[in-house]
């Protein structure tokens, strides 16, 4: 059974505008799949659609299955459960993903705490295992610190952290890298590879740059204003684009890579 | 390696010591939050010391009518005799226990109505925020006397008026604020592990905003004793024996060219406590809030 069935998803604005039109795609438990489009493309409301959290006045169509429960049209109380539980999300900017006013702990205890029942000593010890887990040193002091406090990666290590708490079975990964510079989004990507590798769990990975998602997913599905224009394998989409939009997408992804491997080479030289 | 952990250790100094946040604007925190503590300390240990002891008995009228000050009547007395130090003492007790009692009224209804109102979002906030302009477009004054004018005038009834006409202005305040906070993506972070409603008021919503409203309750503390004062001295306060600085000054008025110190002296407290409040939530505000530290 798959985990996900994603099938004639609508996704329509408070003004009538569509902005998904007609998606459909499935993930299998363990398996990762990319989505990729430009900003607007309907990326995003389609990841958020999954768990049930459209911005107010947007609604959805169509049939979204996640474990076996209906998500379109189901009320708040149904949803509440497979959220984080099931299906948890990591956001692009991990510092407005974060409660500026509460220590970092206490943050990543609160699901702990709700999914796994865990009090007292227990409960930090939890926390702590969590914080190094995402290979954060000294987790005792990220633990007492506040979010406005640490650097932007280790930020998002403390958003994975949280992500993964509840050990959910799909990931959807919103852009968490791009808020990040260059050396940073490497660090947190082989991360982020290896703990969805240990976990065996199904990554959905929502990005602009097929670079990045060629290093997290085998398989992507290429978004444009709210379609699927095409969909496939990462080395068919960069070496045979049928999609002109795919092109320029495999161009760009080539000339980033290009540009890193040269900013490489200078810093080997230099 | 060593020049990334470098420029992330200049980040995080940047971060926890905004240059803007000189020695100077420091100096003038702290000042603030001191002179506040100084004058509302001073109203709060008159209070305290006048439920211990009084010079005289509140009801005393042993003394002769509106005698300058001496060393037996400090302030002086009042037209009936009394003596004016012990009546602003008890007077001091009432302001503060009407004060709180109205911003925890004010509080108690317009904190939890706010936050409904920013939680249902739609027709059901249209609707609710419309109440409240109405109910702010009435002048406090006005409102809080339909109020005890239907009610009766007690201590209680004046205090639960004041709060119930304040508290449209926290409901206000609070919807606003709450709907930023739920607009963050933390909200919707928070949303996303399972979160629910309740968890998120009572985890994300309060805390961040407390610093904002927890300022305006203290502003509206210093309106609330400036209303009970206003009533007072309209006859619709608190009823004798308890002692109003309000109905002292109503009380002065008519004598107040040959006894000029009936007037003066609770008016000098009354400011006290007001401007005393102002500063010290002033400076609370910024003693207690990280973010705007940070911001300043």
């Amino acid at each position: 059974m798959n985990l996900l069935e994603v099938a004639s998803l609508e996704v329509t604005s408070p003004d009538g505008v569509a902005r998904v039109k007609d998606v459909s795609f499935t993930v299998a438990p363990g398996e990762r799949i990319g989505l990729i489009g430009e900003s607007g493309s309907g990326k995003s409301l389609t990841a958020f659609a999954i768990i049930g959290l459209l911005p107010s006045g947007v609604t959805a169509a169509g049939s979204i299955v996640l474990d076996g429960t209906q998500v379109v049209g189901a009320p708040e109380k149904h949803l509440v459960p497979l959220r984080g539980r099931v299906c948890a999300f990591i956001f692009q900017e991990p510092l407005t993903a974060l409660d500026p006013l509460m220590k970092l702990g206490r943050q990543l205890a609160e699901p702990i705490a709700r999914h796994q029942g865990l009090r007292g000593a227990e409960l930090r010890r939890a926390v702590l295992e969590a914080l190094e887990e995402v290979r954060l040193s000294d987790p005792e002091r990220m633990a007492e610190s506040r979010s406005y406090e640490i650097s932007g990666g280790q930020r998002q290590r403390v958003a994975i952290a949280m992500a993964l708490a509840c050990r959910p079975q799909l990931l959807i990964a919103d852009e968490p890298t791009t808020a990040l510079d260059v050396t940073v989004q490497s660090e947190v990507l082989t991360l982020l590879d290896r703990l969805v590798a240990d976990r065996g769990m199904a990554l959905i990975f929502v990005s602009h740059d097929l670079a990045v998602v060629s290093r997290m997913t085998d398989h992507a599905i290429v978004m444009r204003a709210g379609e699927a224009v095409e969909r496939g394998s990462i080395a068919q989409l960069l070496a045979a684009p049928k999609h002109p939009y795919t092109a320029a997408f495999a161009e760009s992804a080539r000339r980033i890579e290009a540009d890193f491997a040269a900013a490489i080479d200078q810093g080997r030289d230099g | 390696m060593s020049t990334i952990d470098d420029r992330e250790a200049l980040a995080q100094v940047d971060l926890l010591e905004p240059p803007s946040l000189n020695a100077r604007a420091r100096r003038r925190r702290s000042l603030v939050l001191v002179a506040g503590l100084l004058l509302v300390g001073t109203i709060v240990l008159v209070a305290l010391v006048s439920l211990a002891w009084l010079p005289y008995e509140p009801s005393d009228t042993s003394g002769s009518r509106l005698e300058a000050p001496s060393l037996a009547h400090l302030l002086g007395t009042d037209r009936l005799g009394r003596d004016l130090l012990t009546q602003i003492m008890v007077g001091a007790r009432i302001a503060l226990v009407v004060g709180l009692g109205a911003v925890a009224v004010g509080a108690a209804i317009g904190v939890p109505v706010g936050l409904a109102a920013a939680f249902a979002g739609g027709w059901v906030d249209d609707a609710m925020s419309a109440a409240m302009d109405i109910l702010i477009a009435f002048p406090l004054l006005l409102l809080a006397m339909l109020i005890v004018a239907v009610t009766g005038a007690s201590l209680l009834t004046v205090t639960v008026a004041i709060g119930i006409s304040v508290s449209a202005v926290v409901a206000r305040l609070t919807r606003v604020v709450a709907k930023r906070v739920l607009a963050q993506q933390y909200i919707t972070a928070a949303r996303t592990s399972g979160t629910g409603s309740l968890g998120i008021v009572w985890q994300h919503v309060l805390p961040n905003i407390w610093p904002t409203i927890s300022v305006n309750l203290g502003l509206l503390f210093g309106i609330a004793v400036l209303a009970e004062a206003s009533l007072s001295y309209l006859g619709l306060g608190a009823p004798p024996p308890n002692s109003s600085w309000g109905r002292l000054l109503q009380e002065a008025q008519s004598t107040v060219m040959t006894a000029p110190l009936g007037a003066i002296a609770p008016g000098v407290f009354l400011v006290i406590l007001v401007i005393g409040v102002n500063l010290l939530v002033d400076g609370l505000r910024d003693v207690s809030d990280p973010t705007l530290a940070r911001a300043r």
